[in-house]
Order: C-alpha cells, then sequence, then structure tokens
C-alpha cells in the first residue's frame, strides 16, 4: 500500500492545441466533432495542411522576452502560467527551489537555425557577422523550459526531455520520478512543440511518403482510415501541475487525477519503423506497474497517427492485449489536431481526463472507411459515448524506437 | 549630412524596436538609458547589432560604454553615419 508521499497526482492543467486554449476548449472540440486543421503556407513548401495553436503570446509574457526568445518557449510559458492558475497554487507563498520544469519535446532549435540561414541567404549576403547572437540561447536544447524558469522566477531544476513524439508522456514521467526522489515539491511537466515553424518537417515527412493531404484540410488526416494519407504536422502544448498526494491534500487541492502507473522501452529495431512487440511490452509493463487488471482499463487513447504501417501495427499490439476485455474501449485524438509531436501524447491525455467528470468517451474523428487491420474491439468512432471512467491509458511513440504508456486513474482516497 | 536631431530618430527607432514594452517617447537624452527602460546586456548587443544591419555602421567592442545615453549614442553616431553620407 502506497503513503500519501508515493502517489503523485495531477492537480492542474494548463494546454495550447489547434482545436482550444484551454482544457474546457478542447474537450468541447472532441466531444462534438471539432477541428483545428487548417490549409496554411508553409516556406518552400506552399499550401499544406497544419495544426496551428492561436493563443495569446503576450498573456503572460513581456513583447520583448518573446522577441528574445522562442516559439516553444511561448507556447510553454502559456501552457505553464494556465496550469499554474488552473491549481490555484500559492506561488507567492512556495519555495521556488522546490519547484521543477520538465518538459517533452521532439526536438528543438530547427525552427532558429531555419531562420537564421534563411536571412544570411536571402538577406544578409552571407555575412555571417549578422548572424544573431540569440542563436545560442535559442537553441540550446533545454530553452523551452529554460524560458519558463525565468519567466515564473522558478529556481529548481529545469531541463527538457528529447524524446520524438513519445516527449510528452517523457516529460510527465519524468515529473512523477522527480517528485518520488523527493527532489522537488511541485513539477511542471508535460510536452510542447513549435514544429509548424519549421519547413523541415514537412519536407521530410512528404519525402517519406508520410505527409497527410487532402483538398479539405480536416480530412488530411484519417488515422486508422483505409483511405489516410499521412501525418499532419501540429503544434501545441499540455503542461501538468503534478504533486504528491500528501501536499496536495495539505492545501485543499482539486486532484484532476493520479498517475498510477508508466513505462518506457526501446524497440532496437528501425529509426522509423514501430515495432509490434516492444509496444506491447510496454503497454503490458505499465499495466502491471500500475497493478491493475487489464478490462479495469477504460480508455486506450492510442498514438495512431495516420500512417498506414505506424496504424496497423499499434492495432496489433492493441488487439493482442485488449481482446476479450469488453470493459476497454478505445480511442485516437491526431484525426481532430493532427500530430503534435512533442506536446502529442500530454495533449492527448489532457483531452481524455474530463472523461473522470463528465462521464463520456470522446470518439475518434469519424472513420468513414476504418481500414480492416485496424478494427479494434470497442473503437469509439465519430460519436462520444458515455461510460463511468476510472482508468485511462495512454500510448504514445517515436522515431528510434522510443515507446511510452501512461496509466492515470481517476481520484479515490 | 544628417542633423543631431536625424541621428537620434534612427537611433530611437532602434531602441523602440528593442524596448517593446516600455513608452520611449519620453528618454531623457543626458540620463543613462538602462535608468530609464527595462534594458540589459543583450538588449545593448541587439542596439549593436541593427545598427550595423540597418545603417552598416560597426561599434567595436571596446565603444559599447558610448551607447550608454541618446546624448552619447548622437555624439558618438553621428560621425558615423554622416562619414557614408
Amino acid at each position: 500500500m502506497k503513503t500519501d508521499k508515493q502517489r503523485i497526482v495531477i492537480t492542474g492543467i494548463g494546454l495550447t492545441s489547434p482545436m482550444g486554449n484551454n482544457l474546457a476548449e478542447f474537450r468541447d472540440g472532441l466531444l462534438n466533432n471539432g477541428s483545428g486543421i487548417t490549409h496554411t503556407e508553409i516556406r518552400h513548401m506552399g499550401v499544406v495542411a497544419a495544426g496551428l495553436c492561436k493563443f495569446d503570446e503576450a498573456k503572460y509574457q513581456p513583447k520583448k522576452m518573446r522577441k528574445r526568445g522562442t516559439r516553444a518557449g511561448a507556447i510553454s510559458i502559456y501552457c505553464t502560467n494556465e496550469a499554474l492558475l488552473d491549481s490555484a497554487i500559492d506561488f507567492e507563498g512556495i519555495d521556488k527551489n522546490r519547484v521543477g520544469v520538465y518538459l517533452g519535446i521532439t526536438e528543438h532549435g530547427n525552427v532558429e537555425t531555419e531562420n537564421e540561414i534563411h536571412d544570411l541567404y536571402n538577406t544578409h549576403q552571407m555575412d555571417v557577422s549578422l548572424w544573431s547572437h540569440h542563436h545560442n540561447p535559442r537553441t540550446v536544447a533545454n530553452n523551452p523550459a529554460g524560458e519558463v524558469t525565468l519567466n515564473l522566477g522558478i529556481t529548481g531544476p529545469h531541463y527538457t526531455i528529447g524524446a520524438a513524439c513519445a516527449a510528452g508522456n517523457l516529460g510527465i514521467i519524468q515529473g512523477v520520478q522527480q517528485l518520488l526522489l523527493d527532489e522537488v515539491d511541485v513539477a511542471f511537466a508535460g510536452g510542447i512543440s513549435e514544429s509548424t515553424e519549421t519547413f523541415g518537417i514537412f519536407a521530410a515527412f512528404k519525402a517519406q511518403g508520410a505527409l497527410g493531404h487532402h483538398e479539405n484540410p480536416t480530412l488530411a488526416t484519417r488515422p486508422l482510415d483505409i483511405n489516410r494519407n499521412g501525418i499532419v504536422v501540429s503544434e501545441g502544448g499540455a503542461v501538468y501541475v503534478l504533486e504528491r498526494l500528501a501536499d496536495a491534500k495539505k492545501r485543499n487541492a482539486k486532484i484532476y487525477g493520479e498517475i498510477i502507473g508508466y513505462h518506457s522501452n526501446s524497440d532496437a529495431s528501425d529509426f522509423v519503423l514501430p515495432n509490434t512487440e516492444r509496444q506491447i511490452e510496454c503497454i503490458k509493463t505499465a499495466i502491471k506497474k500500475a497493478g491493475i487488471e487489464i478490462n479495469e482499463v477504460d480508455i486506450v487513447n492510442m498514438h495512431a497517427t495516420g500512417t498506414m504501417q505506424g496504424d496497423i501495427q499499434e492495432c496489433v499490439a492493441v488487439k493482442n492485449i485488449f481482446d476479450g476485455h469488453p470493459n476497454v474501449h478505445v480511442n485516437a485524438t491526431k484525426g481532430f489536431i493532427g500530430h503534435a509531436m512533442g506536446a502529442a501524447g500530454a495533449l492527448e491525455l489532457a483531452g481524455n481526463i474530463p472523461s473522470f467528470t463528465d462521464g463520456y468517451i470522446h470518439p475518434c474523428k469519424k472513420i468513414e472507411n476504418l481500414d480492416p487491420q485496424c478494427a479494434v474491439n470497442n473503437l469509439v468512432n465519430g460519436e462520444k459515448i458515455s461510460h463511468d471512467v476510472k482508468i485511462i491509458l495512454n500510448n504514445s511513440f517515436g522515431m528510434l524506437g522510443i515507446n511510452s504508456t501512461l496509466i492515470v486513474q481517476k481520484y479515490k482516497e | 549630412m544628417l542633423t543631431n536631431e536625424e541621428v537620434r530618430t534612427k537611433v530611437l527607432d532602434i531602441i523602440a524596436d528593442i524596448a517593446l514594452d516600455d513608452d520611449v517617447t519620453g528618454i531623457k537624452d543626458e540620463v543613462a538609458l538602462r535608468e530609464q527602460l527595462d534594458l540589459d546586456s543583450m538588449d545593448f548587443l541587439d542596439i549593436v547589432m541593427e545598427l550595423k544591419k540597418r545603417h552598416k555602421i560597426e561599434v567595436p567592442q571596446e565603444d559599447y560604454t558610448r551607447l550608454a545615453s541618446m546624448q552619447s549614442c548622437v555624439e558618438y553616431l553621428a560621425p558615423k553615419f554622416n562619414a557614408q553620407a
């Protein structure tokens, strides 16, 4: 039996997504067939489908600091401040040395490097003396988390966790671990991505034959649909306030849920292609660590990016574990908002957390022609369903073979 | 030939684009910029960089202190602007 100091709970959520700038807006879109995907002009690419966030950058950040910093930093600062407000922590009254910032990122620095090289070739006639002195602080890998500490005066640890598209989950896992190690009392943990500001990610997915497209941008990514043609790149962020239950109780905090299990492992098999066997191991180990039975899981939120092989292999893993367990329902998020990369895991988990209180499971964006190889049991397709949700299992996988599973339980004493 | 007022305007345009959260209209020329505006060392590097980008004026590191106030900026930069004319 765990003590309250060994139980980690979520007491605040701040997010920006292509479909809303707080949890209520995001949830509304998921329950009511929203979409955050539009056509937009990307340098060198022309018009492509993408998921862009429209939060107010100036809400928590002075204009000068925004100009000095990065879009990744701006997303991180917005989400963290929103999470802090949501948590109702008396921030002035706590020890800032005991606050940590742990943010998952797919990559960082591509945006700033592309911009500098663009200016070098197009504006500065190859004069490298005009290369910005801001380049290094903007591109160091800890930038997004570091900008948060500057913004909020946090003097505890900060760093990012580079974990491709599993990074959102890994950021949360890092926060949990640091709390359990008693390194901090409050962890701001989650994932962020500003990938839509770099043409390189679009060009690379296109070269790989994996960039989703459709004349109607809301149909450009269709995970699990036989007619899908790839990924839509999106930006976004989700930051959680995590605390030990003992501390949350002491200040009578609102508790969204408890992180009861997680796991992460590596495929060790391919740069890009997923590995079903390792995914199965990851999910099963997380369930074992959580100390629950498979049929206790109410929602499995799939990674499901809208690529043929990725979708099919994950569905094989999901069927292998969850078939024959009638309580388990399956959904996916990327049909609504695209693939928010380093934010995906944290953002998609956030979209499901209101299930604990509103009693719905949000659907997948309507799949018109389900790929028979993706016909998992209890797939929630197109219409939300009512269900008494107590446990959410969230998958996020990434390139270089990184898998992560996070399990969150409705709070109970 | 630029007048000192015209040089001042060019410097003020740069400062306004850097001190984005400050009102730069009431700057006192003889008082240090740092005492009136929220400027740090990175901002002064930005001023140096913008002088180079916009006006091709080089400010060597040993002369950075000459940018301390608006008055010293104009005194230091006017000959450089006019050397280009």
